[in-house]
């Protein structure tokens, strides 16, 4: 395999949806191309980093009138 | 991901039909700021995207007694969101996101350049392997990748934006992901696909700058 194919297959990898024959020709590449480990690791060293964006909530306010609704909301 | 402090999917439902303001009140927190990313490729803008988020959660309120827990509590709070945003993105005549595969998701989503040419004893490998990045043990280097990131995350195409935001950053699987906007598996993977590789490119250009600045 070579490395402009290897890029291509990367979330494919990831989300264990290659062929299984295409996946060994993966893993084989990956194990003695330091280019290739490197950029799957910035792929999930991305996505690792997405689960953990600065948290920006609701306003205040509308926290508030949800919570109030919460509270009034008849019981069934 | 963010909401690894909640308890089970039955004993959240369980303690807000049982109108338990705390359990209401942590889940809006954990799940909101990923909800308004979501919403926010279907609106014009971050006030109505808070909108949008809020009557979701009015939404959720109005179905919870009748959740039939055939889908996990998150999805189907998310299907309401998608629902809520679409609407509102065509009330605001936006163009909602068509989450078709376009034109613009074929091609390679690493430059060529980047590669060995034909003549090359090994065409198609690395010129040069990609820079690596700093050690992401170090906190405010990771603060300024997650704020790089998110402004990154807001130019992708909004089909894109909304893949990628549902996966990582809120976290859904690919089959949930597929479900809540109705999109093939393999629709969903050329999505992802493009919109972390664009991602990882966004940063790479960041820390390549940052060396040499």
């Amino acid at each position: 395999m070579n490395c402009d194919e290897f890029v291509e297959l990367v979330t494919a990898y990831l989300e264990g949806a290659l062929p299984a024959e295409t996946e060994r020709r993966f893993v084989e590449h990956l194990a003695e191309c330091d280019g290739c480990d490197r950029y799957l690791d910035q792929i999930r060293t991305t996505v690792r980093n997405l689960g953990h964006l600065p948290a920006q909530g609701l306003a205040s306010d509308a926290r508030d009138r949800l919570l109030a609704a919460f509270r009034d909301w008849p019981a069934t | 991901m963010a909401d690894t402090a909640l308890p089970a999917d039955a004993v959240v439902v369980a303690r807000l039909r049982a109108r338990d303001e705390t359990m209401f009140a942590a889940l809006i927190d954990a799940w909101s700021p990923a909800m308004l990313r979501a919403a926010r490729a279907y609106v014009a803008d971050e006030h109505t995207a808070q909108d949008v988020v809020q009557e979701a959660w009015l939404g959720v309120l109005r179905g919870i007694d009748g959740f039939q827990e055939a889908s996990s509590l998150r999805t189907w709070v998310y299907r309401i969101l998608i629902n809520k945003a679409k609407t509102r993105g065509v009330r605001d005549a936006r163009t909602v996101p068509g989450l078709g595969v376009t034109d613009d998701d074929h091609g390679p989503t690493v430059d060529p350049a980047r590669f060995r040419g034909a003549d090359d004893p090994y065409p198609g490998h690395w010129r040069s392997s990609p820079p690596a990045w700093p050690s992401p043990e170090d906190g405010a280097l990771a603060a300024e990748t997650r704020r790089q990131l998110a402004d990154a995350l807001a130019g992708l195409p909004a089909r894109q934006r909304v893949v990628v935001t549902l996966r990582d950053v809120a976290g859904h699987s690919s089959d949930e992901v597929c479900e809540l906007l109705s999109i093939s598996a393999a629709n969903q993977r050329v999505l992802l696909h493009r919109g972390r590789a664009a991602l990882r490119a966004v940063l790479e250009q960041h820390w390549v700058k940052e060396a040499t600045a």
